[in-house]
């Protein structure tokens, strides 16, 4: 099993968060798993990219043209690191606007849902429902259960199942 | 030793490189580490601290004011005897130079693990220079990991050859591995039974240059066995002799996307491969086995030719060569296009380095930084703004940080510009520093002390937001919380500044943005008293990313009404709160990420912004 993923993301919108739960349902599926994350200035709301590596991989850095999953939690984000994907790589936008990607209005959803910093998890369970993912969804839902602080949890839980709930509603389909 | 048995092997943990690291710290029995926050190295103590609470050990940790002290610190814990590490971005080993220098001519007692985290690229520094060079300047031994795993690995190991040769040993990771995040097998902490202990020799810890000579042909002696240690020898991955006479050397992360690049290339185990653990000193039977057996070498190592230096070898393919390039970070776009070339492949395309605009990092919405540089910049439209160190560094995109060189920096280059016009004979124009609160603390004091021994007239603005906000808030002296949560002894910043001579002090929340700007316009005329000296002003708001103070203060409801479309809000405060609407041509608020702190309303021209009070 060789997975790559990069998350794509805006300093703040919980890219950190998302990388973190796909490398533990990685470990707990028993696979070698390494990431590579964005840390420091660009987390006061600057471009960041985060990159999970499933499989028997030495380094953390995804190469140009190989990544096999994207997420991306802003739209903007494709215009900069489209170029890590590989050609027929899945890739999962946070966007109210069609494109060649799959795509779901996670922001939006998110503050219906009261939680406007959780549209993370809702483009996460989109995902993971739409099959894009190394794991299923009920194992990210036992990861955030293991794994996510008390006070943050049922929001996480709650936002992942709306993705889920999202991807079912959503039969639009294109492909990078 | 320690070994992986079943009776010390405990469990495996999802860790970041740094985590690793800390909890190798505590594994191997550290009794005292120090440090002071900056990317990438900043996790590290936190992980000392968090999982010393976990598994009971009690130890001495602390945030110090800056590197210097946190080395010197730990270099005495280990004088008396006991395990001791200080952890640091590698510009905090410029600061900590001093002592590191010496400490390799005078040793060590208990082990001393120095980790110095370098950034290629670089990501988050002023340079990306090469500790591992720093270390082989000072003839210390450096470990290099290529991964989160091995870090904590090589921290075992690097205790071991500290306590062996009574040398500091080097950990030097990179961004890379620092904020790599991988399953590491955890062992129990090792409990040593150390009390302090301190040895007096005064021809060795005060060693003055009568002795100093001879501590030094000791320590080439040392240098010269650590050329020898057979567990450093680099670790190779055989090729199958289908490419015979030519080798790869790399070290750090380099190895890691060298090993994966290989390996999709379906080239391992078809190259001779070798792994640096230990770059400097490089082994000496290594280097003459090298020389000896290869005619085509290629050295991938990050940042300087550290390695390729060492193999004398005028043949060698590296940095020196051009054969990789001379600065910036080894990515593997970057490695494969050196690869390709080496060894003769067909070249791919080339490396598609991430196109478009990037978004660039500002002030969070309600930072009270922005409010301190939009008065700034109001009140003194033809000043000049020397800043520091910090998130206030963003200060940039609203005009109001003209210089940013190293901490500290910013204060005396102040004073220095002030002199250039002072002497000058024309015109002063307002000089107005920004320092943050914990750059304040590392080294501006000293700065301080001389702008005002030397009658700088500038204005000097503390941010003082309570915290190392940048780094991931950590407490500073002022906050009387070290760094394990226990209470300290709070250091007052307005009574630092008043014993220091400073004629003119202000305290001023600049969210009150006329009030603000009214105490800049104080501090201008002190300065320009015939009297007068340098002005200090105290820009006092909590950092709002602490839950707690952002708990604590007024939140209004942001509403704006027949905008004009000025744009003045945009262009001079920048929150990301405000966007364009491109329809209308007005401005209009993101609900989602204002956090009503009422600012803007003080900012807009027309008072088209309004602020009422939420219950």
């Amino acid at each position: 099993m060789k997975q790559q993923i990069i998350i794509s993301g805006l300093g703040g919108q919980g890219a950190l968060t998302v990388t973190r739960l796909l490398a533990e349902a990685a470990a707990t599926l028993g696979l070698e798993v390494i990431t590579s994350e964005t840390h420091g200035m660009a987390q006061r709301g600057g471009t960041v990219i985060s990159m999970v590596k499933v499989g028997p991989f030495r380094g953390p850095l995804i190469p140009a043209g190989a990544a096999d999953v994207g997420l991306f939690l802003a739209e903007k984000n494709l215009g900069v690191h489209r170029a890590y994907l590989a050609s027929g790589a899945r890739v999962f936008v946070n966007s109210a606007a069609p494109g060649d990607y799959f795509r779901v209005d996670a922001q939006r959803l998110a503050t219906e849902m009261g939680v406007p910093v959780a549209a993370n998890l809702i483009l996460l369970g989109f995902a993971a429902a739409k099959g894009g993912l190394f794991c299923e969804a009920a194992l990210l839902e036992q990861v955030i259960m293991e794994k996510i602080p008390a006070r943050f949890r049922d929001a996480n839980l709650q936002a992942l199942r709306r993705g889920v709930a999202a991807a079912a509603e959503n039969t639009e389909e294109a492909e990078a | 030793m320690k070994t992986k048995t079943l009776s010390n092997f405990e469990t495996n943990r999802l860790l970041l490189g740094n985590e690793a690291i800390g909890r190798g710290l505590l594994e191997a029995g550290v009794s005292l580490a120090a440090s002071y926050p900056g990317t990438p190295a900043s996790e590290i103590l936190s992980a000392v601290v968090a999982f010393a609470k976990e598994s009971g050990v009690s130890l001495h940790a602390e945030w110090s004011v800056n590197e210097k002290v946190a080395y010197e610190t730990a270099l005495a814990n280990s004088m008396a005897g006991r395990r001791s590490a200080v952890s640091m971005k590698q510009v905090g080993l410029n600061v900590a130079s001093d002592p590191f220098l010496r400490s390799a001519y005078l040793g060590v007692k208990g082990g001393l693990l120095v980790i110095s985290a370098d950034d290629p690229g670089p990501h988050s520094s002023q340079t990306e220079q090469d500790s591992r060079f720093f270390a082989m300047f000072a003839k210390v031994p450096v470990l290099d990991p290529a991964s989160p795993r091995e870090a904590k690995e090589m921290v075992a190991s690097a205790f071991n050859l500290s306590e062996k040769y009574e040398l500091p040993v080097m950990l030097r990771p990179t961004t890379r591995v620092c904020h790599a995040r991988q399953v590491v097998p955890l062992m129990a902490p090792e409990q040593l039974a150390r009390p302090a202990h301190f040895e007096k020799n005064p021809r060795r810890w005060a060693a003055t240059p009568q002795y100093v000579r001879e501590l030094h042909w000791k320590l080439n002696g040392k240098i010269e066995r650590l050329a020898a240690e057979p567990d450093f020898y680099p670790r190779l991955t055989a090729g199958d002799g289908s490419r015979p006479g030519v080798c790869l050397i790399a070290s750090g992360v380099a190895f890691a996307h060298t090993w994966d690049l290989l390996d999709g290339l379906g080239l391992l185990g078809k190259i001779d491969f070798y792994q640096v653990t230990m770059p400097y000193p490089l082994n000496r039977d290594f280097i003459s086995r090298i020389n000896r057996t290869y005619q085509k070498i290629l050295v991938l190592e990050e940042t300087y030719p550290v390695i390729e230096l060492q193999l004398t070898n005028g043949q060698v393919q590296g940095r020196r060569s051009r054969a990789v390039p001379d600065e910036g970070e080894l990515i593997p776009e970057v490695i494969r296009g050196v690869l390709e070339k080496f060894l003769h492949l067909p070249t791919t395309s080339a490396a598609a380095v991430p196109q478009g605009e990037a978004t660039r990092p500002t002030l969070c919405a309600g930072c009270a930084h922005r409010a301190a540089f939009y008065a700034i910049r109001e009140t003194f439209p033809e000043g000049i703004f020397p800043s520091d160190i910090g998130c206030y560094t963003l200060g940039m995109n609203l005009g109001a940080v003209d210089t940013c060189h190293c901490m500290g920096a910013g204060l005396s280059q102040a004073a220095g510009f002030y002199h250039a016009f002072a002497a000058g004979g024309g015109q002063i124009p307002s000089i107005v520093a920004t320092i943050g609160d914990s750059t304040f603390f590392h080294a501006g004091l000293p700065a301080l002390v001389n702008a005002v021994f030397h009658g700088a007239r500038i204005i000097l603005v503390i941010l003082d937001n309570s915290t190392t906000a940048m780094t991931g808030l950590q407490p500073t002296p002022e906050v009387g919380v070290t760094a394990t949560g226990a209470p300290g002894q709070a250091v007052s910043l307005p009574e630092l500044v008043r014993a220091c001579g400073v004629g003119f002090l202000k305290e001023c929340d600049p969210y009150q943005v006329p009030e603000f700007i009214a105490v800049l316009k104080d501090a201008d005329q002190h300065c320009r008293r015939e009297a007068g000296g340098p002005a200090v002003v105290i820009a006092k708001h909590a950092c709002l990313l602490d839950r707690e103070a952002r708990k604590s203060q007024a939140v209004y409801e942001m509403c704006i009404t027949d905008c004009v479309g000025c744009l003045h809000c945009l262009e001079n405060f920048e929150c990301p709160a405000l966007t364009l609407d491109d329809a209308t041509g007005q401005v209009t608020i993101d609900g989602v990420r204002c956090v009503g702190c009422g600012v803007c309303a003080q900012v807009c021209p027309t008072g088209a912004i309004e602020a009422r009070l939420k219950d």
